[in-house]
């Protein structure tokens, strides 16, 4: 079967370049945010500034004992890992790179998105779970409550541009973007990709919505427990679930390829708008304070929620009555 | 579901990757456990029971409402393809469905139930 054989080719090749690509955003963040805080961030590994850190980190990661406790439930705790690694990844299968460049461009790629991305929190709490640590569970806790706070909003947000394309699959919205932006969409356009950002950062446990993680309390929330190998494929997931969300904003609303000069140059601009949007959110996380449970559910049940419906109303009315143009 | 079988393959690699660089790790990585190094993490005391206790989880309700506005993403994601070629009339069925939702979201709210306590 040569098609099996090329899908295979092209799968292995999305993800090899996708574990270095994230690998390397752990790199970024650490320079972005040393930067924030007037340091200098990773610099000895790899002359200059550290290039090699990020390969350093995993081999290291490696080498590392693997120390379970002895308490754990060890089936729970040793699958976490892998049960939370798989949909981090899996939603780049949907995202083109370019036209035609990715796994596959699934007519349904938004929804495919939408609902692999949130099966994260099943590894999450099989990871929080299966420590038996008092300080894993409250945060696995604290992470269902916020995930099922979130996803609402995100999903909401997430079908405006569907809305004004008319369309589900990925490259479709991005094809319907070639006028105009849909983030450069008058008024809807922008409180849309507020919403997303805001709920970017519920979504992927960032500051100011990190309760889960809050080293101060939970001391590293989760993940407290694990060591070696089993750490490096949650962080390895925690990365590629926060890149991935990045890619998928900047396709709705950033146009994705789009961009002037040659069409090679497409996955450039779409690698560098999807960076743009994973720094934004950097930017946020190392500037603001963790804000309370009882702020973070208020902001989700009381704010976001009724703002996200609206404003998908709003923008529903708007292609109703024919202003997005015809499909 | 032709279109599917890449998607099969990429998760079948992600796992094949996720297992084979445990396994490699287990290969390198040096074992020698012991009681100390292998109790739970409390801040060097030894932990009290297990954490398997009965906790309140305090979303319960919250989880509730959830699941009524998951059931409208549902209605809502076939919608936001046909709108267009409904116009207007799909435009109003699916504002009076989201008013009905949106009075039982207010009921919540007035009740409380989305407070955290």
């Amino acid at each position: 079967m040569p098609s099996f054989a090329r899908h295979a080719l092209e799968a292995a090749v999305v993800l090899g370049a996708l574990v270095g690509l994230v690998a390397y955003v752990t790199l970024l963040e650490r320079k972005f945010a040393a930067r924030l805080q007037s340091r200098i961030g990773p610099y000895y590994v790899g002359w200059p500034h550290g290039w090699l850190q990020p390969i350093a980190d995993g081999l290291k990661l490696m080498l590392k004992e693997d120390v379970v406790p002895a308490r754990a439930d060890r089936g729970v705790y040793n699958l976490a890992p892998i049960v939370f690694l798989v949909p981090c990844l899996l939603i780049f299968a949907t995202i083109p790179f370019a036209p035609g460049l990715g796994v596959a461009d699934l007519a349904i790629g938004v929804l495919f998105f939408l609902a692999v991305s949130s099966l994260e929190i099943v590894g999450l709490f099989m990871g929080g779970w299966g420590s038996n640590n008092k300080y894993a569970l409250l945060s696995v806790m604290r992470a269902v409550n916020q995930i099922i706070s979130y996803d609402l909003p995100f999903i909401f947000v997430a079908l405006v541009p569907v809305l004004l394309a008319g369309s589900l699959q990925m490259s479709a919205i991005v094809g319907a973007q070639a006028g105009l932006w849909f983030v450069a969409y008058p008024v809807l356009g922008q409180l849309a990709f507020l919403a997303f950002v805001v709920a970017t950062l519920a979504a992927e446990n960032r500051v100011p919505f990190d309760i889960l993680e809050a080293e101060s309390e939970l001391v590293a929330g989760f993940r407290v427990e694990y060591s070696g190998m089993k750490l490096a494929l949650i962080q390895l997931g925690e990365y590629a679930h926060m890149l991935g969300t990045s890619f998928l904003g900047a396709l709705l609303f950033l146009g994705g390829w789009l961009g002037p000069g040659p069409a090679w140059l497409g996955p450039v601009w779409f690698l560098a708008k999807a960076l743009a949007i994973f720094l934004l959110v950097t930017w946020v996380r190392w500037s603001f304070v963790r804000i309370r449970v009882d702020q973070i559910l208020a902001i989700s049940w009381k704010l976001m929620l009724p703002a996200s419906v609206l404003l998908l109303l709003a923008t529903a009315l708007w292609v109703a009555a024919g202003g997005a143009g015809a499909a | 579901m032709s279109g599917y079988l890449p998607v099969f393959i990429f998760a079948v690699l992600i796992v094949g990757f996720a297992v084979g660089s445990l396994a490699v790790a287990w290969l390198l990585r040096p074992h020698r456990p012991d009681a100390v190094k292998q109790m739970n993490y409390e801040c060097g005391a030894e932990p009290v029971g297990p954490a398997w206790v009965q906790f309140p989880v305090g979303f319960y309700l919250v989880a509730l409402v959830f699941i009524v506005f998951d059931a409208l993403a549902v209605f809502l994601i076939p919608w936001t393809l046909v709108l267009r070629a409904g116009g207007m009339p799909a435009f109003w069925v699916m504002a009076a469905f989201i008013g009905i939702i949106g009075l039982g979201w207010l009921y919540a709210y007035r009740e409380g139930v989305l407070e955290w306590k």
